[in-house]
């Protein structure tokens, strides 16, 4: 079996991990200490941010323009309008700069 | 009898209740779904891969992450590592939907458990929270067709992927960062959201500049919780316990 295949495997089980283990941990406790609720809301923002904030140190003024316009379609769009507007400042600017 | 007859179409209108309101999930997810296809085959996964990706871990931003970090030649344990860190927020969802569907039967659960993303804890525990029960049965026909859909539309992506011969004119190598940086913008309403971004995009700048790749996710996400932990809790909008 293939590497690419036992990451699968492995990133499949740790996922079922998360889906059932909030389940099987809650279960057994009353309450859960406010800072550990604390640090827990703030896995999305935190590990997300760090897909994208490396990125800007090799982005050029096309990817720079995306991203903001990306940031801005936030302000009144869903995820996929945010999306959708991104690429297609960064698709069609790329046809002039490359 | 009679009350079984009842039962089974009771049964029946729950599921289709619930496939009704898949269905904008379903046509949301469509591009994400493609995306991966495509974006996984240009990192190196072949079409059985991402196809198996999809129908596995079934979470659009830790396969767009894993694929992401694969194509980085990333360490194989580092990639599950991050796959688990970005599903992490499900334990909350789980913790949350485990008091709604506790009379399932027990195989039932772990089911439900599989297919529990982001729109199915949203929409089902909207339903638990005016008050209607959730039922196996809707809460398949809300999840179901979206798994289907998604494991189809990756395959899809994938073979359409390997047909792409210049993935730097369509963009393909920046849409990651710019689909990431639109899920970062969608918890913009949570408290403490600003730092813990400033937190974890400044240390993950710096660890990428100093330690290098892939550490610099990991680094960055520990900043970021961290500030989280280490602030009075009231900050984060949540309440001390009494």
């Amino acid at each position: 079996m293939s590497t690419t295949f036992w990451i699968i495997i492995a990133g499949a089980v740790a996922t079922y991990l998360t889906r059932i283990g909030g389940h099987l941990v809650i279960s057994r406790f009353d309450t859960i200490h406010p800072r550990v609720e604390a640090g827990l809301n703030a896995v999305p923002a935190a590990v997300l941010t760090t897909l994208v904030a490396p990125e800007l140190l090799n982005a050029g003024p096309v990817e720079w323009a995306a991203l903001v316009v990306t940031a801005v379609v936030s302000l009144r769009g869903g995820l996929m309008a945010m999306f959708l507007a991104g690429a297609a400042v960064l698709i069609v600017a790329r046809q002039f700069v490359g | 009898m009679a009350t079984d007859v009842i039962s089974e179409s009771g049964t029946k209108s729950d599921f289709w209740q619930g496939v009704r309101l898949s269905m904008p999930v379903v046509v949301a997810s469509a591009p994400f779904a493609v995306l991966f296809g495509a974006l996984a085959v240009d990192n190196g996964f072949s079409v059985l891969e991402a196809f198996l990706m999809s129908a596995l871990v079934y979470g659009g931003a830790s396969q767009m992450v894993g694929i992401q970090l694969f194509g980085q030649h990333v360490a194989p344990w580092l990639i599950v590592l991050s796959i688990f860190a970005v599903n992490f927020r499900h334990v909350l969802y789980s913790a949350g939907i485990g008091r709604r569907i506790a009379h399932w039967p027990v195989i039932s659960q772990a089911l439900g458990y599989f297919i529990l993303t982001d729109p199915q804890f949203a929409v089902a525990e909207a339903r638990a929270q005016s008050g209607q029960t959730v039922g196996f049965a809707w809460y398949l026909g809300l999840g179901l067709p979206v798994y289907v859909f998604w494991i189809v539309e990756s395959a899809l992506g994938a073979v359409f992927g390997k047909l792409i011969p210049d993935t730097h004119a369509l963009g393909i190598d920046f849409l990651l960062p710019i689909y990431f940086l639109g899920l970062v913008l969608g918890f913009r309403k949570r408290p403490l959201w600003l730092p813990v971004v400033i937190a974890s995009a400044a240390a993950s700048i710096i660890a990428y500049k100093t330690v290098g790749s892939p550490w610099h996710v990991s680094i960055g996400a520990i900043a970021g919780v961290l500030l989280a932990v280490i602030l009075p809790p009231h900050h984060s909008g949540v309440k001390a316990r009494p």
